[in-house]
């Protein structure tokens, strides 16, 4: 009976959050509950609120009000327990310059008092083995992107937030992403959060879509339950929501 | 889980960062090549004899000149003593006065005829020390007062022609040239150069790295795993030390077998300032890299901190140089007291007891720059 309480539990629970930077409200009252095991893409345009909303669950932002636990535990007193259960990739992350894949994912795997089989396991997965002995600064962009993945997968999160994994990287490099991730979900107990403004991206990888825009959800339910013949895609329903395309700028950061 | 100490991660942070630095070939030339270019350099123009060649111009007012043929009646002790080579009209200078002295080197004084107008833009492009005026027999002489070099060169003309053989004052036996070991420039050098290659590396190597990290959000990425914070930062500064007590090695060895530099002090007193002096400026430096993420500022603040250290704390020449109200300020900088430290080590054989306040004092500053520094340390 103990176990299906937790297995029933979410392990994500966002509370009424919001964070403002100066005079910009980047998140306006979100509430967001994702149960384990679940893919959730954050869909909106450049400066929805989309970044403060991961940052603020990976325990890099503090909100101004409201509450984020992760497993039931805030972020407050249980930094060390729940930054060996995440993984995370940031958006536009840079590497030591001077140091091969294998060396950076090494370094990485240290933190976690993760030995050197992990790291090979995380080349193969990436597929990164013919690059493994070259410095970070001579990899593509695509590459960098696999490798700041591998950097997320190395300690087996239970929770995968990926801060727009694919943003700038062709379609082919895309690709090669969408397939370590889609590998992901093979896993019963992983959840993972993902931003993108790729409806592709999101409806390819996730269960649940949710979608905001200027620090505020706007709908959020699986891709059958938010399309329907007014709405054929995602971009006619941000248009029939927002009256903007997904990929227009707005003035929020 | 919850060590205090994860060995682990203090020992792939201190390769990492390791490997980073001697990947990195410019950081190597300016860590360990320039320091040592700059002591051949200046332990070269320092402790060998050269000629010293000195440019006058003369102006001789027109009552003097006869038949447009120079006539100089106040020089005439050039005349005196024959040693006047004219080189041809096209020569700027065409007067040559040597003065031979073994003890100092050649003196070569070059004369020139020329308007005052030329002359001036000449002394103002630094091309002459000197302007002598004929006056009715008497010169006069144009200069700098707060021209050393124009001072002295005044001070050898004068003396010049009031002789009136020249080899009087050739070889002057009253001059015991002091050139024993510990006595010359090089050796005043060697230890501030040390000294200084030690503030540089830290604050360029710590700050700039931090800041640089900060802004490729590596920082960011790396605290949000378990690492500890602490261990990074302990890590860095390891690096650090570790580079800097391999770039002072290779400095000392060098000027040891090409200058004969020694170490007249005790070596645990020489170990144990050094270490004080990496903790001040490690704290300095992680102070002044707390906050900013933008390289620029970094740039700026970092040069805020080490270019007045630089010139005011006594690396090339003595901080006695500098009014007197501001020696007090001057020898509180942590570059002089480190500096000076190590010169009491280096030349007058001092111990702990001579270095133990100005070590206490350095760690006193990097422990509390360390200590705010972190307070207001941004991660993200």
């Amino acid at each position: 009976m103990l176990i299906l309480i937790f297995m029933n539990k979410f392990v994500i629970e966002v509370k009424n959050v919001f964070k403002s930077f100066k005079d910009v409200e980047a998140v306006r009252g979100i509430d967001l509950n994702i149960p384990e095991g679940q893919f959730v893409a954050v869909l909106g345009p450049n400066g929805a609120g989309k970044t403060t909303l991961v940052e603020m669950i990976e325990g890099i932002q503090k909100p101004d009000r409201g509450e984020i636990l992760l497993f039931g535990k805030t972020w407050k007193d249980n930094e060390t327990e729940l930054r060996q259960l995440i993984g995370i990739s940031l958006q536009e992350t840079r590497f030591i310059d001077k140091l091969t894949v294998y060396e950076t994912l090494r370094l990485f795997a240290s933190f976690f008092d993760l030995k050197r089989d992990r790291v090979c396991e995380i080349i193969e997965l990436t597929g990164l083995e013919e690059k493994q002995k070259a410095y970070t600064v001579n990899l593509s962009g695509g590459q960098r992107q696999r490798l700041a993945l591998g950097l997320a997968l190395l300690n087996e999160p239970r929770i995968l937030l990926l801060d727009e994994p694919t943003t700038g990287l062709d379609p082919t490099a895309r690709r090669e992403v969408w397939a370590i991730l889609n590998k992901l979900k093979e896993k019963p107990d992983a959840s993972m959060i993902l931003t993108t403004h790729y409806m592709e991206e999101a409806e390819q990888l996730c269960d649940q879509i949710i979608i905001v825009d200027q620090g505020r959800i706007l709908k959020s339910g699986r891709l059958d339950e938010l399309l329907d013949a007014n709405n054929k895609n995602l971009d006619d329903l941000f248009i029939s929501l927002t009256g903007r395309h997904l990929n227009e700028q707005t003035d929020q950061d | 889980m919850n060590k205090l100490i994860r060995i682990n991660q203090i020992r792939f942070l201190f390769l990492a960062l390791f490997k980073e630095i001697i990947r990195e070939p410019g950081v190597l030339f300016w860590g360990i090549g320039f320091p040592i270019l700059m002591s051949v350099g200046l332990g070269l123009a320092f402790t060998q004899k050269t000629d010293t060649v000195r440019k006058v111009a003369v102006i001789i007012e027109s009552h003097t000149i006869q038949n447009d043929e120079l006539k100089m009646e106040t020089i005439s002790f050039l005349d005196q003593f024959g040693k006047i080579d004219s080189k041809g009209s096209e020569n700027l200078f065409p007067y040559k006065l040597t003065v031979n002295d073994s003890v100092l080197g050649k003196n070569i004084f070059m004369f020139g005829r020329m308007a005052w107008s030329d002359a001036i833009i000449n002394l103002k492009r630094g091309n002459i020390n000197l302007i002598i005026i004929d006056k009715k027999n008497r010169a006069e002489y144009h200069f700098d007062p707060l021209n050393p070099d124009a001072q002295l060169c005044y001070l050898k003309l004068k003396k010049l022609s009031t002789h009136e053989d020249l080899s009087a004052i050739e070889n002057e036996s009253e001059i015991k040239p002091l050139t024993v070991n510990g006595m010359r420039y090089i050796d005043f050098l060697v230890p501030g150069l040390i000294a200084m290659g030690v503030m540089m590396a830290c604050m360029w190597g710590i700050s700039y790295g931090i800041i640089e990290k900060r802004g490729k959000k590596l920082l960011r990425r790396m605290v949000a795993t378990p690492m500890k914070r602490s261990h990074f930062l302990i890590a860095l500064i390891g690096v650090r030390l570790s580079m800097n007590i391999l770039e002072s090695l290779i400095l000392f060895i060098f000027t040891y077998f090409v200058f004969g530099i020694s170490i007249l002090g005790s070596l645990l007193a020489l170990i144990v300032l050094f270490i004080a002096g990496n903790i001040s400026f490690a704290g300095i430096a992680v102070f002044i890299s707390a906050r900013t993420s933008n390289t620029e500022i970094g740039n700026g603040l970092i040069n805020a901190i080490v270019m007045p250290m630089m010139i005011l704390s006594g690396i090339f020449f003595s901080y006695h140089n500098f009014p007197d109200w501001s020696i007090p300020i001057l020898q509180i900088l942590p570059l002089t007291m480190f500096a000076g430290g190590l010169r009491s080590i280096f030349l007058e054989g001092g111990g702990i007891k001579q270095i133990a306040l100005p070590t206490l004092i350095l760690i006193t500053i990097g422990g509390v720059f360390f200590g705010v520094g972190l307070k207001f340390f941004k991660w993200h």
